[in-house]
């Protein structure tokens, strides 16, 4: 299990983002930041990633969405939250159908602010992420062993 | 008559990166009919316009979408104005045109790199994006944001430009040309592409007319809706509607290939014909009593804004209409008929903006 810290696959999700922060995500795959070289694969199937990057503050109709999600991705996991959205609901927390940050739904590990993300601090959040990974990694471990 | 089958497509989809949900009625393999869901990014900000001022309320109304940001802000902009009749400097308005421009470039290479994805050639997708970086460099060189700028305010815009920075911008529209002189070649002339894009998802004129689509959805089927045509500085900047017409999938890809190149001839005209003045007006006071439409061609086709003051600092409505939200119709038409594999790759040929329709 230790390859996923060398080569994580993650999976985005948009909760009622304004875009501009899925975009940079995207953007973290074009030649100029290339996250591929590390390994790093954008998948659509929760059930082979490792880490959630999550966009935008969740709305009532897709909270379901991200519950579900979240719950089909295989232990352990990391939740990133990308954008001031989906940290505390940024400029549409006051918006009648914004329930706040990803936190009000799932467990989120790291936190990435700023409107719109950068590429680069989207990064350096997959990279905080990955130490986290790697500690439940091996708490699981302790737990399998005690067993 | 096969047997009849219900797909579910998204909401969280590999091909797409928004969430939008279809059911597709399948008979074997081909599309018989296809039902949209929205809601999944719905917000509310037309509702904020009430707890922000009409003058901040513009940060709000970028953020309707992350895409065509800045031209949400000039359209929200333009009704503010119109409101309370407030006429805003040709520089200005000369410098929204270059920058509205310069989104539309980089939503074009944005697209066109989806497109490719959603074709699975990942190199051209690559090529696209790698040349849309070049793009944001400018706008993060001149106003620090990549994606939202905040650079357009009620009456004017925030700053002026230095010679240096036109420099760079002037260049930059150069090294694009260059090198969409290449790319565009591949979506023009390679075989793969081609087999993929022509012929499939044809939308006769009828169907456009019919279904009110607009952008280069409708102009890839002869349908001239360009809202530019009615600015006369956009006229003098060189403006003429592109059209294609055999309303498939690659004429829809031309129309934005070619735009890109029109849009790169009026950035460099702009930047040479950049009138003297300045840049902003002061608006303050209360937005009088009454109403006001206002209209810009977003990358994707109209966008229609319409504010209505009571006579304080807050608006009673800030309302938009996105292109993507008028092409829906156009796009289940689209899907109808259609093999299942193509069904990512039509309903990217619309360039679905799920944010701005549902803002
Ligand atoms: S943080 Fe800003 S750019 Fe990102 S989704 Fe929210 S409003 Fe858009």
């Amino acid at each position: 299990m230790s390859g996923t810290t060398k080569s994580p696959w993650i999976m985005h999700y948009d909760a009622s983002s304004c875009n501009g922060c899925d975009i940079e995500v995207l953007a973290c795959l074009t030649p100029v930041y290339d996250v591929e070289r590390f390994g790093v694969i954008n998948t659509g199937d929760p059930k082979q990633a490792d880490i959630f990057l999550i966009t935008g503050a969740v709305n009532d109709q897709n909270k379901e969405v991200v519950k579900q999600l979240y719950d089909q991705m295989p232990e352990p996991k990391v939740v990133v939250a990308v954008g001031i959205c989906a940290c505390s609901g940024g400029i549409f927390r006051d918006c009648y159908n914004i329930i706040g940050g990803v936190d009000k739904i799932i467990p989120v590990d790291v936190y990435v602010p700023g409107c719109a993300a950068r590429p680069e601090a989207i990064i350096d959040g997959v990279v905080k992420g990955l130490d986290v990974l790697e500690k439940k990694r091996l708490k699981l471990r302790e737990k399998e062993g005690k067993k | 008559m096969g047997k009849r089958t219900i797909v579910p497509f998204g909401p969280q989809h590999p091909a797409l990166p928004e969430p939008v949900h279809l059911d597709l009625e399948l008979e074997d393999e081909t599309v018989v009919r296809a039902i949209p869901s929205i809601g999944y990014v719905h917000r509310g900000l037309e509702k904020l316009a009430e707890k922000r001022d009409y003058n901040d309320m513009i940060y709000v109304m970028e953020r309707v979408c992350g895409i065509c940001s800045f031209g949400h802000g000039w359209g929200y902009a333009g009704a503010v104005e119109g409101l309370m009749s407030v006429q805003i400097p040709d520089r200005a308005e000369c410098l929204r045109i270059m920058f509205h421009e310069l989104s539309r470039v980089h939503s074009h290479l944005l697209w066109l790199g989806l497109l490719a994805d959603g074709l699975g050639f990942d190199s051209l997708f690559m090529h696209c994006w790698r040349i849309r970086e070049r793009v944001l460099d400018v706008f993060e060189a001149i106003t620090g944001g990549r994606v939202v700028m905040s650079f357009c305010k009620v009456g004017g815009v925030r700053k002026d430009l230095t010679p240096e920075m036109l420099k760079m911008v002037k260049d930059t529209c150069d090294m694009i040309e260059d090198e969409m002189r290449k790319t565009g070649l591949v979506f023009m002339k390679d075989t793969s592409v081609r087999n993929r894009l022509c012929g499939t998802g044809v939308l006769s004129r009828e169907d456009i007319i019919d279904l009110s689509a607009v952008g280069p959805v409708a102009r890839g089927s002869g349908v001239n809706n360009d809202v530019r045509s009615a600015n006369p500085m956009y006229r003098d900047l060189g403006f003429s509607p592109v059209l294609y017409d055999d309303g498939d999938c690659w004429s829809r890809c031309m129309v934005r290939v070619d735009e890109i190149m029109q849009s790169l001839d009026m950035i460099r005209n702009a930047v040479r014909d950049l009138p003297d003045g300045d840049v902003s007006v002061p608006v303050k006071g209360n937005a009088p009593v009454g109403d006001y439409v206002f209209r810009v061609e977003q990358p994707r086709g109209e966008g229609f804004y319409y504010v209505q003051g009571n006579g304080s600092k807050f608006l009673s409505r800030a309302r938009v209409r996105t292109p993507t939200n008028i092409n829906i119709p156009a796009m289940t038409r689209m899907l109808q008929g259609c093999n299942l594999q193509d069904v990512s790759m039509l309903v990217i040929t619309i360039d679905p903006c799920i944010s701005c329709t549902e803002r």
